[in-house]
């Protein structure tokens, strides 16, 4: 088919024997790469790739303090400016040590989201006690990440990945879309990143880390602000929770409104 | 040596239900020399002995590392144990690429065993021939696990393989309850005096000539990356053994179980797999 010689469609490092390989038997222990169809096979009209994302889950909020984390996030799913579903989860539970908190396409979260709740069937199936760390699927993700932003096809999401570790030390990071991560006890995505961080940096005490009780607090400051500010929030979100006692998403909580000082405003 | 009339292929069963090439493959381990692996709770200690094939070589290398959390000890064909290692050791890197952790050693050995099995059930492949020990240590403690060529593998208190191992074996049964709670010297010296044992007897008697034999000592263990002990520790312990006790009792005759058949008949009920030093419950 003439259709597949479209050079654009060539995928960076796979397809073909390697020169000088041997032939392999079927069933043979030698892995031949197969990778997903979308990814190495030109369409009709050549490939294209998704260039925006369509359904958008904006910030997410998460708070490292002594004993766990925090992430926070609203529950709106937004289709462009239209608040179009309002009652959607973006804070997960993977495991028992792991959050995730996910922006940016929604479609693309439920994707990512998949393909993790399968790994961790398959940590399951071990049937050894052991479990994902949080440290490890934020290396994962960038794994991911930076795979698809190489083959010109990013997931275009921005994941907050929180929880804690065998000895319980909490841990607290963001990938984004190319596969760039960090830690911090603060980390942000979409407005989130201009709103909340310098709030909570503000109240950060230099000899000690938050306590619970002061990360549950800012959550709540930090959600409100989020919800005057961002269009793009609604009033209404969820808290996921991971300590050494355990890790869960709580709520949905309602941000408290307060309208009163909307009559000053004039001049819109 | 063996003429059997349903040992020409890896897939030919016997009508016995066994399979005779694969069984020849498990003889090959005991032509290794001995090594020992054991633990106690945070470590996990590989004891080899090394023998100069002739007095102008090197002695083989007997331990082979893996990562920092994980490192073998072979017996059998030393050629296959590399290609082993080598498997291992870049599915230890990708892992660590991958999820920026060390491999959990129990996974390895079951990926390490499910490669191993197709090499028994496919006609243009031969079982490996090389019989490992593996130390390690991950989120669950250190590990000893024995895999053999059949694929098999057992997660091992302690334990011992190679020729005239059966000595080694027994020194460790006879002290296995006082592993757990020895500390790392300990534990050492447990390894050295179980391997001291599996030497050839005339060798055993002049013992105290260091040149005749050679050790190879590695650990592993919580917060102490796979290390092979450098020559003077090897001596400090080898001191410290000797002081402590002795040795393994050297196999009474030659015929031992662990030399490789010499029998032209070989035995022929089917044998049922024998486990050979206690192992580990599952979780």
């Amino acid at each position: 088919m003439y259709n597949n010689y479209n050079c654009l469609a060539q995928p960076l490092w796979q397809n073909g024997p390697v020169p000088g390989e041997f032939y392999n038997f079927t069933g043979g222990q030698t892995h031949i790469q197969k990778l997903p169809r979308e990814l190495t096979t030109a369409g009709p009209y050549g490939t294209k790739h998704s260039t925006a994302a369509i359904t958008t889950g904006s910030s997410v909020l998460g708070i490292r303090y002594d004993g766990g984390v925090m992430l926070a996030a609203d529950t709106l799913v937004s289709y462009g400016s239209l608040a179009r579903y309002q009652n959607i989860e973006r804070v997960f539970k993977i495991n028992k040590n792991i959050l995730l908190g996910g922006s940016g396409d929604f479609a693309d979260i439920q994707s990512i989201k998949r393909s993790i709740d399968q790994k961790m069937i398959e940590d399951q199936c071990c049937d050894d006690n052991i479990e994902m760390k949080p440290k490890s699927l934020a290396s994962w993700m960038t794994r991911v990440l930076y795979n698809r932003r190489s083959r010109m096809n990013p997931l275009y999401i921005d994941v907050v990945v929180g929880g804690v570790d065998t000895e319980g030390t909490p841990y607290l990071a963001n990938v984004d879309l190319r596969g760039r991560s960090h830690e911090d006890y603060v980390i942000a995505t979409g407005f989130a990143r201009h709103l909340a961080i310098p709030l909570v940096r503000e109240k950060k005490p230099k000899d000690r880390d938050f306590t619970a009780v002061e990360a549950s607090e800012l959550i709540r400051t930090c959600m409100e602000v989020l919800y005057y500010r961002d269009t793009r929030n609604i009033s209404q979100y969820t808290v996921g929770v991971c300590s050494a006692n355990g890790c869960g998403v709580e709520g949905p909580f309602q941000v408290n409104e307060n309208w009163t000082f909307a009559e000053t405003i004039k001049g819109y | 040596m063996f003429r059997n009339q349903y040992d020409s292929d890896v897939t030919v069963w016997s009508p016995q239900g066994r399979l005779h090439q694969v069984e020849y493959a498990m003889e090959a381990v005991k032509l290794g020399t001995a090594t020992v692996g054991l633990k106690n709770r945070e470590t996990a200690v590989l004891v080899a002995l090394c023998k100069p094939t002739s007095e102008l070589s090197a002695s083989q290398r007997k331990i082979i590392p893996i990562d920092d959390h994980l490192g073998i000890s072979i017996a059998g064909i030393t050629a296959d144990a590399r290609v082993l290692s080598r498997y291992l050791r870049s599915e230890c890197l990708n892992y660590k690429h991958s999820y920026d952790s060390t491999y959990p050693v129990s996974r390895l050995i079951t990926n390490l065993g499910n490669k191993m099995q197709t090499t028994t059930q496919r006609y243009d492949r031969r079982p490996y021939g090389v019989g490992l020990l593996v130390a390690g240590y991950d989120e669950n403690g250190p590990h000893v696990f024995q895999v053999t060529p059949s694929a098999t593998f057992y997660n091992c208190k302690a334990n011992s393989i190679g020729s005239r191992s059966q000595s080694a074996r027994t020194y460790l049964g006879k002290n296995l309850d006082t592993f757990l709670d020895c500390s790392n010297d300990d534990i050492i010296c447990h390894g050295i005096l179980a391997i001291l044992g599996s030497l050839p007897t005339d060798e055993h008697q002049s013992k105290e000539n260091t040149a005749q034999f050679n050790i190879t000592v590695a650990i592993v263990g919580k917060n102490q990356p796979f290390k092979i002990l450098s020559e003077q520790e090897n001596e400090k312990y080898l001191r410290m053994a000797k002081e402590k006790g002795a040795p393994a009792d050297p196999p009474r005759n030659d015929d031992d179980d662990d030399r490789p058949s010499t029998s032209d008949q070989p035995d022929a009920g089917p044998r049922d797999p024998e486990v050979l030093v206690a192992t580990e419950q599952r979780p």
